[in-house]
């Protein structure tokens, strides 16, 4: 094993780590940088779930308790939206886990541009801030912040928010933007030409191939959101009509763009979780990942189909029928790939000697879920039923189950699987446990009974509801305090392993864990991989 | 040990399927549910009263089917695996990383499944979608903040707009608050009318769920929808894509009454429409109607 990074120890004198400003703020290595990421993520996920137990709070009973300016509801549920998804979610799939992982995994000492990979993660604090500043700049006459959904539909965006909180949030998400196309040419260089001697594309980790495939999709998919973005700027600021029906430009063209984005976005938030459950399920059942090959184009598949699907987001548009038709067929084609990774994931497990560790309950809490979340996509790709859905509670509850439970446990996944490896340290079981628990009772009781509101036809991002949909509501705010009951034993499990710092061994899941990053000390050396491992 | 685990798997997914199938058999027919607004407590879709709505109840009843029996079948799979390789029951794991016949299996089912539900979706799409040539009368829907304006062209152009009541005057009226309006978008029974939809500031949605009818409002385009509806009455929905402060307080009621009632309501809006008949309007109205597809 020692042999796979002779000269780590090297690291130490003649390059060793810098000072604490210079090695956080000036850092160029991944795993570093990784580190940054997966706090800032936490960071904004907390800040995300404020805004949302804020609104669980509200739709508490029905009748105004919280927002007593309705217009500030739709600020938070905008900003719950686009904080989660563009600082929660992305930083720590990709930002984190990507960073700290595909170096190691693919047996590289870094990424390929360390220093944009700096700027990467530095953009970033610069968009939150943007876009918390919003909150407190006019976006409506004198009403604070934008709430047009993060959809961000104009003319809602455009002349329905004459302030400037809405130009705030649009450079914040294009300084976002072009962080994760910086990333995307990052990792695709690093993964393309940095693989160690020996590791063939059909060699590499499933992770990688994930990040892979994400990568791409940011590349593709990031310059259409800035485009859309640059052109709501335009019609906002310079006086052009892109959006604007008055002026010959169309507002369902800005659907059409954000969709393009908005769709193959999906699976940049879900393929890192894919790719980090593959490795959980493989190291806890005692077995290599069954059907690699097919694990890896399924992603690949999912990724290409991800950008012909985008307009199932607008069924009632008025929509051309047999272009509703393809959009349900091109939909439902993604089951497919999506169910080859479901069976080789059991497949994978059966036969398996199986410990039930805190990262595989994480994976086969994440299996049934987004089996669940995925079968309500079924549902919602056929026009002719989401005719009734779109734009409700359905909806809500659908890709709370892909994303709050899909990406989210991923998430989770991935921190408890690599915890001991990214801090040396290890976390309490039993406090792990607690907080998987309460999460997973938590999120289930959020969003279980929000499919039911949905079906019975209560529309999304209502402040006040008719008294018919209260129960389920409650049902769903009660889960919001068992969610933050979870979320605060994270905390105390994080503030334990710290304080007690129980050292963590190179390999602490044992033989399981095949990947290279396992073949390193925990944490692993400042520098790794100066002579590159070879892989047989 | 190991036919006891089976058992213990089986018994638990028949529990599921009965909880799942008493659950949706107590919302499809609760007694209590009354037609044109959500129910209380309701875990299914509101009742329909187009065909188009019965159509949707009924093949969102079969991908129900479907997508529950996936649920319950992946779900047994996961519990068993857990229980029959768990490290006690099976210490040594297998190497099987491959099985070329099960990896073809699990592709073509979902291939099967995928082929079976295109084809129960399309013609419900269709029949939904596609205008029927035999439309009898036009209303115009104008959706503003936060209010609908709704234009009867077919009947001397005549507009009113509708806002939503407030609690108090719900409360005195006995109608149900965030769901009635103050004036209702009333049409005869049991004709097929062409609802043309648009927009006079920022998107909205027109939806009524027991129509099954949703069709955003936008600004510069007009997008048509239809419906149908021999039941005489009441029928409430709510505007359906965000659109600002009091997006929640733009209900949509729909009153469904006898064809002698309209016109005698149209009458008490309009006294010229009883000179001038609807069948000449018509033919001027038909170049309008351009957007939607």
């Amino acid at each position: 094993m020692v042999a796979l990074y002779p000269g780590a120890d090297d690291g130490h004198h003649d390059d060793g780590k810098p000072g604490f400003f210079q090695r956080w703020f000036y850092s160029t290595n991944h795993k570093d940088i990784g580190t940054l990421y997966l706090w800032f993520g936490m960071f904004a996920g907390l800040i995300g779930g404020f805004l949302s137990f804020m609104m669980r709070l509200e739709l508490n009973q029905p009748g105004i308790d919280v927002f007593a300016n309705y217009h500030t509801y739709n600020v938070f549920v905008s900003m719950h939206g686009l904080i989660m998804i563009f600082f929660m979610v992305m930083p720590a799939l990709i930002g984190g886990f990507g960073n700290w992982f595909v170096p190691l995994m693919i047996g590289a000492p870094d990424m390929a541009f360390p220093r944009m990979n700096n700027l990467s993660f530095w953009l970033l604090p610069v968009a939150l801030i943007l876009l918390m500043a919003s909150f407190f700049v006019p976006g409506v006459g004198q009403d604070n912040g934008f709430g047009g959904g993060w959809v961000m539909y104009p003319p809602l965006s455009t002349s329905g928010h004459s302030g400037p909180a809405f130009d705030l949030i649009i450079m914040g998400l294009l300084a976002a933007g072009f962080s994760s196309i910086f990333g995307a040419i990052n990792f695709i260089t690093t993964i393309l030409n940095m693989r160690a001697p020996g590791m063939t594309m059909h060699k590499m980790p499933l992770f990688a191939w994930s990040m892979l495939v994400t990568a791409f999709l940011l590349l593709l998919a990031l310059p259409v959101l800035a485009a859309a973005l640059f052109m709501l700027f335009f019609d906002r600021n310079a006086g052009t009509g892109f959006f604007n029906p008055a002026m010959g430009g169309d507002p369902e063209m800005f659907q059409h763009l954000f969709w393009f984005f908005g769709h193959p976005e999906v699976y940049i938030m879900i393929l890192p979780a894919f790719g980090i459950v593959s490795h959980v399920v493989s190291t806890f059942s005692r077995k290599p990942i069954f059907g690699y090959l097919g694990m890896a184009y399924a992603m690949v598949s999912i990724g290409v189909v991800g950008f012909v699907v985008w307009a199932h987001h607008m069924y009632t548009v008025g929509m051309d029928v047999d272009l509703k038709l393809y959009f349900m067929v091109a939909t439902l084609v993604i089951a497919v790939p999506t169910g080859i990774k479901i069976f080789s994931w059991l497949a994978t497990m059966w036969g398996g000697s199986i410990t039930f560790a805190v990262p595989m309950m994480w994976a086969i809490a994440f299996i049934f879920l987004f089996v669940i979340g995925g079968v309500t996509g079924v549902v919602l790709s056929m026009p002719a039923i989401d005719v009734v859905l779109h734009d409700t509670y359905y909806v809500v509850a659908h890709f709370h189950y892909v994303l709050s439970m899909g990406a989210v446990f991923g998430i989770f996944c991935g921190f408890m699987y690599w915890f001991g490896k990214i801090f040396g340290v290890m976390y309490n079981k039993l406090l792990a446990q607690i907080h998987f628990w309460l999460f997973f009772i938590g999120v289930n009781l959020i969003f279980f009974p929000q499919h039911f509101l949905g079906l019975n036809g209560m529309p999304r991002r209502y402040v006040d509801y008719p008294v018919e949909f209260a129960f389920y509501n409650q049902l769903s705010t009660i889960g919001a305090f068992v969610t933050l009951a979870g979320t605060a034993a994270f905390f105390v499990m994080l503030i334990e392993a710290f304080i007690v710092r129980r050292p963590a061994e190179d390999n602490y899941w044992g033989e399981g864990a095949t990947t290279l990053e396992w073949t390193l000390p925990s944490p692993p050396p400042y520098h790794q991989f100066n002579t590159l491992p070879k892989v047989k | 040990m190991r036919p006891s685990f089976i058992f213990k798997g089986l018994a638990l997914s028949a529990l599921t399927v009965a909880a799942l199938s008493g659950a949706s058999l107590f919302g499809l027919d609760s007694a209590v549910a009354e037609v044109g607004k959500p129910t209380e407590g309701a875990i299914y879709l509101q009742e329909g009263v187009t065909e188009t709505a019965d159509e949707l109840r009924h093949l969102h009843n079969i991908v129900m089917w479907i997508i529950t029996a996936i649920v319950v079948f992946v779900t047994a799979l996961l519990l068993f695996i857990m229980v029959r390789f768990n490290k006690k029951a099976n210490p040594e794991p297998s190497r099987t990383s491959h099985n070329t016949l099960l990896e073809v299996v699990w592709t073509a089912a979902p291939v099967a499944i995928v082929l079976f539900l295109i084809a129960v979706a399309t013609k419900p799409l269709y029949n939904q979608d596609v205008i029927p040539d035999d439309v009898t009368m036009t209303v115009k829907v104008v959706g503003n903040q936060w209010n609908w304006t709704y234009v009867y062209p077919d009947h001397g152009d005549f507009d009113f707009t509708s806002t939503m009541l407030t609690k108090e005057e719900a409360a005195a009226k006995g109608v149900p608050y965030l769901l009635a309006a103050d004036e209702a978008l009333v049409v005869p029974a049991g004709q097929k009318i062409r609802v043309l939809v648009t927009a006079s500031d920022v998107l909205h949605s027109f939806a009524m769920p027991s129509f099954a009818i949703k069709m955003d409002a936008v600004p510069g385009r007009i997008n048509e929808t239809w419906f149908k509806v021999d039941r005489v009455g009441t029928y409430y929905g709510q505007c359906s894509e965000i659109c600002g402060r009091e997006h929640a307080f733009m209900p949509i009621e729909i009153r469904v009454v006898p064809e002698d009632e309209f016109i005698a309501w149209v009458k008490t809006r309009n006294p010229e429409y009883a000179q001038a008949p609807a069948s000449g309007q018509d033919a001027a109205l038909v170049p309008a109607v351009t957007g939607g597809n």
